[in-house]
């Protein structure tokens, strides 16, 4: 018993830490996929090198991350056997076909095209090459929208019934599964989070050659793209924010009071709870510095609304409340801490001084990775908030598992662990060298790229870099 | 729509996405096996030049595989998987090696020589895995209540060692073939008599795999001995002698595509030969491929997409492998 119990929990550590390094890849992959297919879709319109320029700076950045999603997804998409068997026999015939869907229509794409994208930039037109750019990105964001339909499934179960297997079997009709409650809100709160990271990532990255050299046309060009990116979309993802907790109270109100670190019912309207230490023992937040009534405000959108608290609920329907409410207020404060940079960066340029602040640089550096850990931070508190339930209310995830001993379980959690340090360790180290070298005309393959003999159109080629910034104007025809 | 055999059709739509895998990342995994024999430098870089634009799409076959195991037999995956846990992770944990060395190989010549080990480790650890759990599932899985009941280790065998090893010098020989059709000069000359060995190394193991394989059940015996169906199933074994005898022909020849094609046919015999030995089982020795569908909702939702999706996902795959037909050049290489 206590064996079985063991190899659970090694399972949970195991799928947190192998989910959590993969989405580090796509959050940035969705949003760079998009920035390329911007880039060149530009470069084609106003011919502009440098915008070719950065195009190809971005690319290589773009293939290194890309592939390290796509060697840890694969872990992922055989991991719901090796680890969640029982998951897989019940909830695959309603997971299944989703993810199915999302390896036919979104990863055959992006790696059907993504070999021409990479390396066809001399082999096709411009156009064709063009078109390759645009349909990776699609592939990513089809295959966020499938994934995450499955993972709201798994928040807010619906169109469902259970046949006499135990098997989770749909019901009324895929609609209703595909479109679950939740799904709406996750799939724009993400796919959002996805550009807002990049976009950081890429003004991190242009703030820091700024520092530099503050004549780099490339870098004042992507870091004026990432400003406005910071400060039209942090708003909008703040109120998606906001509509999306107000969902998750309506399905899941044991998560959201979590977050909030209501234990008491607060009937006569819930305050809201900036800082403090939650303590499960005792119930009860610590040292809280709270704003009376705030909390039925953003909630309830009303002061005075009554609002339940976590000891309405049994205790072992609660999930793990202390790390929910800190990777909460984690993602919020990086999205306020957002919009400050965003607005301020406004400020900036209309007072010309955009590519001039060195305070604004050195924060937008710092800024730069910003996003990595909002994103990890809110899968935390929706997945560790969906706890002790894998399908929230009708499975749990001890009942989840694979009937496997925990010495197995325990040798690949250290194998993951170790190889994914060292290998996403020096992957990580390679995007940040590649970032680390400036943005230049002239932007090169790297070294080495395979180069084919036959079919080779040199003449509708993306103009060769030498040939300088206006290099494409007369190609465009 | 009702008569349908669903549970059939979509057991030769995984078999189809199984061999497409088997039969692209195949090459691609040999190339890999064989490179720390390739000389470091011109040849080895385009050995796995060769291979850098398809290898993604190649491995995505196996998302396809596992995939829609999990959609449409629910239970097969979620037995086979944990019977074959430490497979699995090796394989996993080997394709992660592979892809990332290949995308870290050009970004840092200065460590080349590691990551070339990197893409070998990878790679033959993979196919190792495949092929061993090849072996686990032919000798059959317990099961008790639709789930693994055995141990951990209970894959590891003779037998299964064996078909790891045949799956091993299997993709060796792919790889090879696909060098002498990709590459020239030196490289394609060291593929061709690389491939001499292999293809002989390929066939003692394709024979010992199938002398042992009857042994296994009796089913097997039966399915592969009896009148009036071995009329039917000798017919496995004349097209591999067949197909042996021209590969061979295509070598001596100095032909460029043959010997890449008789080695594809070489593999998907052996493929048929294992859906005849487990035919009509999807976990041997107890669980039918019916017993183990998804509930016809599922299987046919999928199927609507399946049936429309794959011809334009085979078209843009063609596209793109048309896009970088013809050898792969020296120029990029300084
Ligand atoms: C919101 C987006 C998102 C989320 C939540 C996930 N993924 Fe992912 N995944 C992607 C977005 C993505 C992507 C953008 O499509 C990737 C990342 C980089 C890439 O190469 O494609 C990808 C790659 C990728 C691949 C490789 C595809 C290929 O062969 O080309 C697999 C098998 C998975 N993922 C599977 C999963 C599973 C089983 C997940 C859940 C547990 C998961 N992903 C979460
Ligand atoms: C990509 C972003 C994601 C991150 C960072 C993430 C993170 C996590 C974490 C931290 C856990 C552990 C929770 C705990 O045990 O306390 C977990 C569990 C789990 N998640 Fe996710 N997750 C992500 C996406 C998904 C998706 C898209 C799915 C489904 C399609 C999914 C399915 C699961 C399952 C099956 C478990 C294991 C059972 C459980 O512990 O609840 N996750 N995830
Ligand atoms: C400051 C305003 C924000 C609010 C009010 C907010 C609100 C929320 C809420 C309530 C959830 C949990 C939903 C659930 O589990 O059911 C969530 C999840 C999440 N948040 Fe935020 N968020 C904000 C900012 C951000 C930012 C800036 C990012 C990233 C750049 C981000 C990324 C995510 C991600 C990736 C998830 C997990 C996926 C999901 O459930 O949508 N959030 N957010």
């Amino acid at each position: 018993m206590f064996e079985h119990l063991d190899a659970v929990f090694l399972a949970r550590v195991q799928f947190a830490f192998t989910v959590s390094f993969h989405f580090i890849f796509p959050a940035f992959s969705i949003g760079l996929a998009s920035y390329l297919m911007v880039l060149e879709g530009l470069w084609l319109k106003t011919g502009r090198g440098v915008y070719a320029n950065l195009y190809r700076y971005w690319l290589k950045i773009f293939a290194v991350g890309f592939g390290m999603g796509v060697v840890s997804g694969i872990v992922l998409s055989y991991q719901f056997g090796t680890n969640w068997s029982e998951f897989s026999h019940k909830a695959g015939p309603i997971i299944g076909p989703l993810m199915g869907y999302e390896v036919i229509t979104a990863f055959f794409l992006e790696a059907g095209f993504l070999g021409v994208m990479l390396f066809g930039i001399t082999k096709v037109g411009k156009r064709l090459h063009f078109f390759a750019t645009c349909m990776v990105a699609l592939g990513t964001f089809i295959s966020a929208f499938w994934i995450l339909s499955v993972n709201s499934w798994m928040q807010t179960p619906a169109g469902f019934a259970l046949n006499e297997a135990g098997q989770f079997i749909v019901e009324s009709s895929w609609w209703d599964v595909i479109f679950n409650p939740s799904f709406p809100y996750r799939l724009t709160h993400t796919v959002i989070a996805a550009y807002l990271t990049t976009a950081f990532a890429v003004g991190g990255v242009g703030a820091w050659h700024l520092l530099k050299d503050r004549a780099n046309i490339g870098a004042r060009k992507m870091f004026s793209m990432a400003m406005w990116m910071a400060v039209i979309v942090t708003p909008i993802q703040i109120v998606v924010g906001d509509f999306h907790g107000l969902n998750t109270l309506e399905h899941q109100p044991v998560k959201v009071l979590a977050m909030e670190g209501d234990f008491d019912p607060s009937p006569n309207g819930a305050p809201l709870v900036l800082f403090g230490v939650p303590d499960v023992d005792a119930a009860t937040v610590r040292y809280a510095l709270a704003i009376p009534k705030l909390g039925s405000l953003i909630l309830k959108h009303d002061p005075n609304a009554p609002l339940p608290g976590l000891k309405d609920f049994p205790r072992e329907e609660w999930p793990p409340v202390a790390a929910i409410f800190w990777s909460f207020r984690i993602m919020v404060a990086i999205g306020f801490a957002m919009l400050a940079l965003g607005i301020w960066a406004l400020v900036a340029r209309y007072r010309k001084r955009l590519f001039a602040s060195r305070a604004l640089h050195r924060t937008a550096v710092f800024m730069g990775p910003a996003g990595f850990v909002a994103v990890i931070a809110g899968w935390i508190t929706t997945e560790v908030g969906r706890q002790p339930y894998t399908v929230y209310g009708l499975m749990k995830t001890a009942e989840s598992a694979s009937p496997l001993d925990a010495p197995a379980v325990a040798v690949s959690l250290i194998a993951f662990i170790v190889v994914y340090s060292a290998i996403f360790g020096m992957g990580i180290y390679y995007l940040l060298r590649l970032m680390a070298s400036p943005p230049h005309r002239g932007e090169t393959e790297p070294p080495n790229v395979p180069t084919y003999a036959a079919g080779i159109t040199p003449a509708s080629s993306l103009e060769a870099p030498a040939s300088h910034h206006s290099g494409g104007a007369d190609g465009t025809s | 729509m009702e008569h349908l055999d669903l549970p059939l059709i979509w057991a030769a739509l995984i078999c189809f996405a199984i061999f497409a895998y088997v039969a692209l990342d195949g090459f691609d995994l040999g190339v890999g096996i064989l490179s720390p024999v390739l000389e470091p430098g011109q040849e080895r870089d385009q050995a796995i030049n060769s291979i850098a634009p398809f290898w993604d799409g190649n491995e995505t076959w196996l998302v396809m595989g596992g995939g829609g195991l999990l959609a449409v037999f629910p239970l097969a995956y979620a037995i086979i998987l944990p019977a074959t846990y430490p497979l699995m992770i090796a394989m996993l944990l080997g394709l992660v090696f592979r892809g990332a060395a290949f995308e870290f190989r050009w970004r840092d010549p200065r460590h080349q020589p590691l990551w070339d080990l990197v893409i070998n480790v990878g790679s033959t650890v993979a196919a190792l895995a495949q092929g061993i759990t090849i072996g686990a599932i032919l000798q059959g899985i317990e099961v008790e209540n639709n789930a693994y009941s055995g141990g951990w280790l209970d894959w590891l065998s003779p037998f299964s060692m064996l078909t790891g090893i045949a799956v091993v010098v299997g993709y060796a020989l792919l790889g090879a073939t696909w060098l002498i059709r990709k590459t020239e000069g030196g490289c394609q000359r060291h593929a061709h008599r690389l491939a001499y060995w292999l293809a002989s190394a390929t066939v003692v193991a394709i024979i010992a795999v199938s002398v042992a394989t009857p042994f296994l059940h009796n089913d097997y015996w039966r399915r592969w001995f009896e009148m009036p169906q071995v009329l039917l199933t000798a017919q496995v074994p004349l097209l591999v002698a067949i197909c042996t005898a021209v590969l061979f022909w295509s070598l001596n020849r100095g032909r460029e595509l043959l010997p890449f094609v008789m080695a594809l046919a070489l593999f998907l015999l052996g493929f048929i030969g294992l859906c005849i030995s487990i035919y009509p089982n999807m976990v041997p020795p107890s669980i039918s491929l019916w017993e183990a569908a998804a509930p016809r909702d599922s299987q046919l939702f999928l199927l609507v997409g399946a049936v429309f999706i794959i011809p334009v996902i085979l078209a843009y795959t063609g596209w793109a492998y048309w896009v970088f037909r013809g050898k792969v050049g020296t120029e990029g290489y300084h």
